[in-house]
């Protein structure tokens, strides 16, 4: 079930196209990833579902309830929580008073709002610093704080703009913990990233957008069957280089590897291993990987995802 | 490297408008307004003094000195006025000594001179036992009644020369023996001369070369009593009782020119907001912009009445400040200042890009209303032009509103002058504002 459904967006800004004719779709309990080139249209097409850019064409449906897109107001967006990009938080507060204000202004009841604060504390593992002013934190805790408070209300629909972005490797894995949780619940996640490895790891599907148009969307095998194919990319390391050239096989780095393209590892994968045999060298390592998202992205937008 | 370096300086300096207008801009702007106060821009004279003149002696001395007043060219003489409560259409009646006292209560005029009864018989005679001329000053305007007392000496003698011959001879004859009866219709003779020559248009010619500011007028002519061609009685009608009066000046003009400043601070924090992406996100929550500017104009109200309120209960424990007596109106003036104060800051706040341009303008617009508006002096001493300039300045109108209370008891009904103009300011301060901050609403 889709709760929410972005239908052909549209958005300029004087002469740039921002969104093109953007269409997506984010299903109950799932976390999808938006990846797109710098300027692409994802920070516009998640203010415009945040309702703060009104959107020149389309519509978008929330929970199947049609949102006004051209008033540029947030109402009737109650179910929905949004994570911006910076650290949105007031650094003279403490965590646990920013926690506080931002309960009350997304409409907490104040007899529900301690619970919440003190759940939030625990679940971004803030806990035992919830009585300190925020611009003591570290990077990453600040942004686990700022994940906390959009969603402090309880959203269904959660939109996270780079919400790992500036942070070491142990943070980004607890943030990417915490929205799994949040997943787990029930809560449907979208996030824009500029991290590859993490969107084909966490995220159970993938919209690329460019120029504002969504150019792809699907799982990652989805994307990767419909650009480049379902093969597999064999590496075969050698004790030697080969005296011939071998059918389907290309050297590859060091001298003394081989690099394929296999579309059945199965049936395919013996019989190169055979044909390496007679050549008469020995295989000291074969390594079988499916093809990247970076390489679908590459594949799609013909640059890289920082460019 | 050193002249890449101060190359670098100066392309900054020409494209940072708000660092060439403080070193440019508002210097020349204090230098114009300090020389325009304190030097009169090279003019020798000063602004004519409006008195409210009363004549309770109607004798021919007393109608010649009060003609001859009425043509001195430093004074804006007013013998009539409507009485207190009529109506804008009500025909003005002649002042009495109760209705100028009003008026200068009112801060109509800051003086009012009132020639007693038996004023004429005595007129000229420079000796202490003669009628004095009444000044009922205000003495928040120490300059005028200074100014008056000086030009009542010169009208004096210009006014009846004929009369003061008289009682001069008057004098002599009591002190030295009587005059022979040649001299006497010598002196009856040159006494009707000049009697047709005493012009009060003399008064007139020459104060069109100096007023009380020229350098032969006298310096410090006032007193209780004045032994010269008249002499003055000065009666404070506002600050007699008070105690310590002129703190209320200073620590309300500097109460509003810092208010300003915090204002303008804590408006920018608006700005931050904006800069560090708390306003966007404010902006998802249940609190729109109006809601936003709503909320920041109230903290940034509150704060600035607890500022001054800190700054006169000061000004009372450690300079006897009379606030006590004043408290109603202090608040509603302090309520008005402060809530237009937080509508000039958000103004400022919207309408700058960066915190450091906020800085910059909010400096400089702020320390030339002050100067103009007389947080820096008292607007007394200022020349008509700048008065009037002054008027279009926030702090004008809010120490006009000090003033009020504390130099004339002012009942809160009496406020509303001030009261309105600061309301309408918060009004369109606030309307332009919300219309500002319309840029970091959605796009």
């Amino acid at each position: 079930m889709d709760v929410l459904k972005v239908t052909e967006a549209r958005k300029s800004f004087g002469p740039t196209r921002a969104l093109d004719g953007a269409s997506l779709e984010l299903r109950q309990g799932e976390m999808l990833a938006l990846l797109g080139p710098n300027g692409a249209g994802k920070t516009t097409l998640v203010r415009a579902i945040a309702g703060r850019a009104r959107l020149d064409g389309g519509a978008i449906e929330l929970f199947g309830r049609v949102l006004d897109v051209s008033s540029g107001k947030a109402a009737g967006r109650e179910g929905l929580g949004v994570v911006p990009q910076d650290i949105a938080l007031y650094p003279l507060l403490t965590a646990r008073e920013n926690l506080m204000s931002w309960g009350r202004l997304h409409g907490v009841a104040p007899h529900d709002l301690a619970p919440r604060v003190e759940r939030a504390l625990g679940w971004t593992a803030l806990a035992d610093r919830a009585n300190e002013p925020v611009k003591r934190f570290s990077g990453g805790m600040k942004r686990r704080l700022n994940i906390a408070c959009g969603i402090l209300h309880e959203p269904r629909v959660v939109l996270l703009d780079e919400p790992t972005v500036g942070v070491d490797p142990q943070s980004r894995e607890r943030i990417y913990d915490m929205l799994a949780e949040l997943r787990d619940a029930g809560v449907s996640v979208l996030l824009t990233t500029h991290q590859l490895e993490e969107a084909e790891a966490r995220c159970q599907r993938i919209v690329i957008i460019d120029h504002g148009k969504v150019i792809s969307s699907g799982t990652l095998n989805e994307l990767v069957e419909r650009t480049i194919g379902a093969g597999r990319r064999v590496t075969l390391t050698l004790d030697r280089p080969p005296a011939l050239a071998l059918p389907g096989l290309e050297p590859g780095p060091g001298g003394t590897a081989l690099v394929g393209l296999v579309r059945d590892v199965a049936t395919e994968l013996p019989t190169l291993l055979g044909e390496v045999r007679e050549a008469g060298c020995r295989v000291l390592d074969v390594e079988v990987r499916s093809p990247s998202l970076h390489a679908v992205f590459i594949h799609l937008t013909g640059r890289d995802l920082r460019e | 490297m050193i002249l890449t370096l101060i190359g670098i300086g100066l392309v900054n300096l020409r494209r940072d408008r708000v660092v060439q207008a403080m070193t440019f801009f508002l210097p020349i702007v204090f230098f114009s307004i300090f020389a325009g106060v304190f030097g009169s821009q090279g003019r020798d004279t000063m602004d004519r003094v409006r008195v409210a003149l009363v004549d309770e002696d109607q004798t021919s001395a007393s109608l010649r000195f009060v003609a001859a007043l009425q043509k001195e060219g430093s004074l804006r003489v007013r013998t009539t006025a409507r009485p207190t409560g009529a109506d804008r259409k009500a025909p003005e009646l002649p002042l009495d000594r109760a209705r100028a006292t009003g008026l200068v209560r009112d801060g109509d005029v800051p003086v009012a001179i009132v020639i007693p009864a038996g004023f004429g018989a005595t007129f000229g005679s420079f000796d202490t036992t003669g009628k004095a001329i009444e000044l009922l000053s205000d003495s928040s305007d120490p300059v005028a009644s200074q100014v008056v007392s000086g030009l009542l000496q010169k009208t004096a003698m210009t006014a009846a020369p004929d009369l003061m011959a008289r009682q001069g001879l008057g004098m002599f004859e009591k002190y030295g023996g009587p005059l022979t009866p040649q001299q006497r219709r010598a002196m009856d003779s040159w006494s009707r001369r000049i009697e047709g020559n005493a012009a009060p248009d003399s008064a007139g010619a020459d104060s069109a070369g100096g007023g009380p500011g020229t350098p032969g007028a006298p310096s410090n002519p006032a007193g209780p009593a004045l032994a010269g061609a008249v002499q003055v009685k000065v009666v404070d009608v506002l600050g007699e009782k008070k105690t310590n009066p002129i703190i209320s000046f200073y620590a309300a003009g500097i109460a509003v020119m810092f208010l300003l400043f915090s204002a303008s601070g804590a408006g920018g924090t608006l700005i931050e907001e904006v800069e560090s992406g708390t306003l966007e996100r404010l902006l998802t929550s249940r609190a729109g912009m109006g809601t936003v500017l709503a909320a920041k104009w109230l903290f940034i109200t509150l704060l600035g009445v607890l500022q001054i309120v800190v700054m006169f209960v000061w000004g009372m424990l450690v300079f006897q400040l009379d606030l006590l007596p004043h408290l109603p109106g202090f608040f509603v003036m302090t309520l008005m200042t402060a809530g237009a104060a937080a509508g000039f800051g958000l103004v400022l706040a919207t309408l700058c890009k960066s915190r450091q341009q906020l800085g910059g303008l909010s400096t400089i617009l702020i320390l030339t209303q002050s100067a103009l508006g007389g947080s820096m002096f008292p607007r007394f001493l200022m020349p008509e032009g700048i008065k009037k300039i002054g008027n279009f300045t926030f702090n004008a109108h809010a120490l006009d509103g000090y003033q009020a209370v504390f130099w004339r008891d002012a009942r809160l009904i009496e406020l509303w002058p001030q009261v309105l103009i600061l309301g309408a300011l918060t009004a369109v301060f606030l309307t332009v504002a919300r219309l500002l901050a319309r840029r970091w609403e959605t796009v």
